[in-house]
């Protein structure tokens, strides 16, 4: 199910402001990759384009490249609703629909691509919530709004939401940065589980959280603020961590800077 | 005390006077700036209340005496003779052209304001919604006249042969068959009545979508949904207390309009037989009342028309409450 995805020369622009420039680089299905780097360097801007969510920001526009297996996902004709089926995300706030149950968030995605029948929806919804790990907490009160969980709960929920419509790729947008401790571990567990399914992307801030749960490591960093973000290096996890090849990387995961 | 949110220990020391300053208080209200303050705001509360307490008490004190002189029925009847001997009078005409004239003006603004409002926050432009949206604001703010002048000077011509068109095409339903009148009917006022409202409408819905948080709608977006997905999944269920509440506010204005109502309609004389069809004339409530407040000579026949008041204020209540109790049901889904 899981693909991959290749970024050949990718620079992406909001309006005329170049905010990401000449990245390359390929994420490993069924794995997790990492994006690390300090507040404005692109990392969050790079990931939406690989949903195409930058579009919904006025001006948002890309030069390059991105490939999901042999799928060019800027092709002409290629409808960014078609993309965002086959490529889940999660947000940096936990962003259930308030006016839904518990239910009804898990199957808004379904109902989105047409399916109507009850019993479909009821499995597609049990296997979402228990692939989320939330199954258990809310069994019994699917019918109450989604938004009266607990932050980390709501978080779970949206995840749950993003994996019920069967992605190829989950992109995750700093997922914890608005949870407790506890919450970050059951999501970072989760985010284990679902690797053996999905091609995982995860954006943090948290460097702890880059080295524990991810395969692979990208570090973006830029030159001045008004500068575009550029990747800088993209490598295993434990050798990012333990010795990266470029001196910015270093500086950053030993705490010099950022 | 020190449980309390908000508290620290230096309100349980003694200020200057003496005194803790949270004593028998459980915040500090005990300053004058917040007794001041407190105080101001809790009498305008009071006398919004009392004014409309005050209100309905006149209405019913004055309507009450003629009411209990009251010949006729004063639901069913259509006789309207107050004053006299034996004065008969009751509202059934006004009861059902104010309201089937409103309905009729509900059902051409709601959805065309709702449409309205997206397409000016989710459609348009970036440089056209900010004019567009002023621009809005401002024709909800048009007198009532300046309706009625246009709905008599260039609307009713252009009505005309449509009503004559839908009374040919459709007259084999009552609501649409034809009466003889052909200028000022119900349709032709809930039409006018619409157009008023529109803005209002329009104006409130704009607001309430606009304010749709952003990750709402990136939620829907990143579920693969299309614009109208994601205006149907994540802006209208946010935005429904408010398009509710904005309909009310329309209503309620339609059914109390006046003097656009009083320059358009054609009052039936009396005697005339009763039809369900909206290309009837008739008057409203309002139109009725301002017609005739040359003839308020005595208290029995003032009584009368302060009666058919009455109705329109609890008319307008009862609608109101409906939309509270609607918008409180579903209330834990929209917080």
């Amino acid at each position: 199910m899981a693909k991959r995805i290749d970024i050949t020369d990718l620079n992406v622009y909001y309006g005329s402001f170049k905010a990401v420039e000449g990245v390359s680089m390929t994420v490993e299905p069924r794995s997790v990759t990492a994006f690390i780097g300090p507040s404005g360097c692109g990392k969050s801007t790079f990931l939406r384009t690989l949903n195409r969510m930058h579009e919904v920001i006025p001006g948002g526009r890309v030069e390059g490249k991105v490939m999901l297996d042999d799928q060019d996902l800027y092709a002409t004709g290629m409808d960014p609703v078609t993309v965002r089926r086959t490529v889940g995300m999660v947000f940096q706030r936990p962003n259930p629909f308030p006016t839904m149950s518990i239910y009804d968030n898990v199957a808004a995605g379904l109902r989105l691509n047409g399916v109507k029948n009850k019993k479909t929806l009821d499995g597609i919804v049990e296997t979402s919530l228990k692939g989320a790990n939330l199954w258990t907490e809310v069994k019994d009160r699917l019918g109450k709004p989604g938004a009266g969980l607990s932050g980390g709960q709501q978080q779970r929920l949206c995840i749950a939401r993003a994996i019920a419509v069967q992605p190829q790729v989950l992109l995750m947008d700093e997922p914890c940065s608005a949870l407790d401790p506890i919450s970050t571990l059951a999501i970072e567990d989760l985010v284990n589980e679902l690797k053996s399914e999905y091609t995982i992307v995860i954006v943090t801030h948290n460097m702890q959280q880059a080295a524990r749960v991810s395969d692979r490591t990208a570090f973006f960093n830029l030159k001045a603020t008004g500068e575009p973000g550029r990747l800088i290096e993209i490598d295993d996890t434990t050798r990012i961590f333990n010795n990266p090849t470029q001196q910015a990387t270093e500086d950053y995961i030993s705490g010099r800077f950022g | 005390m020190s449980t309390l949110t908000g508290a620290s220990a230096a309100d349980e020391l003694p200020g200057p006077d003496g005194k803790r300053p949270l004593e028998g208080d459980r915040a500090s209200t005990g300053r004058l700036g917040d007794r001041l303050f407190g105080g101001a705001a809790t009498l305008s509360g009071v006398i919004v209340i009392a004014i409309v307490s005050l209100i309905a008490v006149f209405l019913i004190v004055q309507a009450v005496p003629a009411l209990m002189d009251n010949d006729a029925n004063f639901f069913t009847s259509r006789v309207w003779a107050p004053g006299g001997e034996q004065p008969a009078f009751g509202i059934l005409e006004f009861l059902w052209t104010t309201i089937s004239a409103s309905t009729i003006a509900m059902f051409i603004a709601v959805p065309v304001g709702v449409a309205v409002a997206l397409f000016l926050t989710q459609y348009a432009p970036t440089w056209m919604r900010k004019p567009a949206a002023g621009l809005v604001d401002l024709l909800a703010a048009v007198p009532s006249i300046v309706y009625g002048l246009w709905g008599l000077v260039t609307f009713g011509p252009f009505f005309k042969p449509v009503q004559a068109w839908m009374e040919g095409a459709l007259g084999w339903f009552p609501l649409f068959s034809s009466t003889g009148i052909s200028g000022g009917t119900i349709f032709f006022i809930g039409i006018v009545l619409s157009i008023m409202v529109l803005p209002i409408v329009t104006a409130l819905s704009r607001e309430v979508f606009d304010q749709t948080p952003v990750t709402h709608k990136e939620g829907a977006l990143a579920l693969g949904a299309t614009q109208w997905e994601m205006i149907r999944t994540a802006v209208l269920p946010f935005g429904r207390p408010g398009v509710i509440s904005a309909a009310m506010l329309a209503l309620g204005r339609a059914l109390g309009e006046t003097i656009a109502v009083t320059f358009l309609v054609s009052a039936l004389s009396d005697g005339t037989a009763w039809t369900w069809s909206l290309f009837n004339g008739g008057e409203t409530f309002a139109s009725k009342i301002a017609n005739n407040a040359a003839e308020f000579s005595n208290p029995s026949k003032t009584g009368a028309y302060i009666a058919a008041g009455l109705v329109l204020f609890l008319l307008t209540f009862v609608v109101n409450s409906i939309a509270r109790v609607v918008i409180e049901r579903r209330k834990a889904f929209t917080e």
